[in-house]
């Protein structure tokens, strides 16, 4: 089971172009490989996109993605065995522009062979004082379908719903900001069917047990994101980001990031560097006190409190562009090369691999690297 | 702590902004000083493909999700 999310992406792919709502996006595709690997995981595989202008108000967007996954996390080899899994995703949206007003439609379906997802996803945006604000409104709807591999009876269902509002600002000839704010609900079934929680067990030769856990079957969300980037003098751009997040689990999370952009002949290069904290949720434990202590219980690491720090490095180079050329319909190329180097400390996840006697294991720290190079042509 | 859908809220707000005749506003950037935010390195979102990705791996590794304008699908593996 890898997918819950899907709503959000389908959320970008309408709402990514709000800076412009007055324009259609440009005609572009991007040929990209991604690879993460850290943690005992490895995932890899495509992403291709591509957007077409149809006419003068008509915009089409198609995706395709693939995970391919190998897994030897934490997680599973203390409580199951690696596995190997693929996952296809692959969307459609249209753009219509009219006038000043962008609304946009995106269908996006991904399959793997133990979670189905479907979402439909609107948007509006609208460009006001002289083009100098775009407001933009957002809905999604998500409806996934969750099974057990080892289990053919097993089918639950999982409903979501987003809301959106982002507003996209020109504040000076230099410095553009823009403020989103989002509203999640989930309702279903919250937990992978396959996680387990552990408790003490006298019984047991190790001191403790699993059992499955146990999520409650609803989820609201809110964030509060604020960026502004800055032209600085010499031709470099300097962007900062903030992040407030709340939910009804009880997880608060704090997310900053520093971003600086530098351009030099055909190449640019960023560097970023990010950081995130979070509080638990309410039913998570690294253990329980006995079997079945609570109405819910979890020990999913990514809803325990922890810490993640990440810097990243990215290059790109224009090897192609307006300048005269004979690649036909292509105006402009470029390669792009990226890593983001994560680093999470949990602060109430053991690390159980450590054979350590019962609490006395050290807590968990995960290192991963995430991979990107991709090819983007304008035409 | 209470949510409720802010669908009906955010149409109004849509409304409201519609009908306050906001094109009477004078503004203060015109379009043409407006060179430098046209650069490409002042992209908010340049790469679309990369940054869903992205944020596709964050909200696997991480608790918190959207907000950021951006925001990715999501790997949720262990």
């Amino acid at each position: 089971m890898k997918i819950r999310r899907l709503p959000l992406l389908a959320l970008l792919l309408v709402t990514s172009s709000s800076v412009l709502a007055g324009v259609l996006p440009e005609d572009r595709a991007d040929v990209l490989y991604h690879l993460y690997d850290g943690g005992g995981v490895a995932i890899d595989g495509p992403s291709i996109l591509v957007r077409k202008k149809v006419g003068k108000s008509l915009s089409v967007v198609g995706n395709y993605y693939v995970d391919m996954v190998s897994s030897a996390s934490i997680d599973v080899i203390t409580t199951a065995s690696p596995y190997t899994e693929e996952r296809k995703q692959w969307s459609l949206g249209v753009d219509y522009l009219h006038a000043n007003t962008t609304m946009r439609v995106n269908y996006t379906s991904s399959e793997e062979s133990d979670y189905d997802a479907e979402t439909i996803a609107f948007s509006v945006s609208q460009d006001m004082f002289g083009d100098l604000t775009t407001l933009t409104l957002g809905y999604a709807l998500g409806d996934d379908l969750v099974r057990r591999s080892d289990d053919a009876s097993f089918e639950r269902q999982l409903d979501r719903q987003i809301y959106s509002i982002g507003l996209t600002q020109i504040l000076t000839k230099n410095l553009i900001s823009t403020l989103n704010f989002e509203t999640v609900t989930d309702e279903g079934f919250l937990n992978n069917p396959y996680r387990s929680v552990r408790y003490f067990d006298a019984g047991s030769a190790l001191g403790y047990s699993y059992e499955p856990e146990l999520y409650p079957n609803t989820r609201t969300s809110n964030a509060l994101g604020l960026r502004a980037r800055y032209f600085l003098p010499y031709r470099a751009a300097i962007e900062g980001e903030y992040r407030f997040f709340i939910d009804t689990w009880d997880i608060e999370g704090h997310t900053a990031s520093l971003t600086y952009i530098h351009p030099w002949r055909d190449f640019t290069f960023t560097g970023k560097f990010r950081y995130h904290n979070q509080t638990g949720a309410h039913f998570y434990r690294d253990i329980f006190s006995r079997s079945e202590a609570t109405n819910f219980r979890g020990r999913d690491k990514e809803l325990s409190p922890l810490t993640s720090y990440t810097f990243k490095l990215k290059a790109s180079y224009e090897f192609l562009n307006d300048d005269g050329n004979d690649w036909g319909f292509i105006k402009k190329a470029s390669v792009t090369a990226s890593i983001d180097m994560l680093h999470v400390d949990y602060d109430d996840f053991s690390d159980l691999t450590a054979a350590a006697p019962l609490g006395s294991e050290p807590l968990y720290q995960l290192d991963a690297d995430i991979f990107q190079v991709f090819f983007s042509f304008w035409y | 702590m209470k949510f409720r859908p802010i669908g009906r809220h955010l149409l109004a707000l849509l409304l409201i902004v519609g009908l306050s005749g906001c094109g009477s506003i004078e503004p203060w950037v015109k379009p043409y000083e407006r060179d430098k935010l046209a650069d490409p390195i002042m992209a908010l979102d340049s790469d679309a493909v990369s940054t869903s990705y992205i944020q596709h791996v964050y909200e696997a590794r991480e608790g918190a999700r959207g907000g950021e304008g951006a925001a990715g699908g999501g790997c949720g593996c262990n």
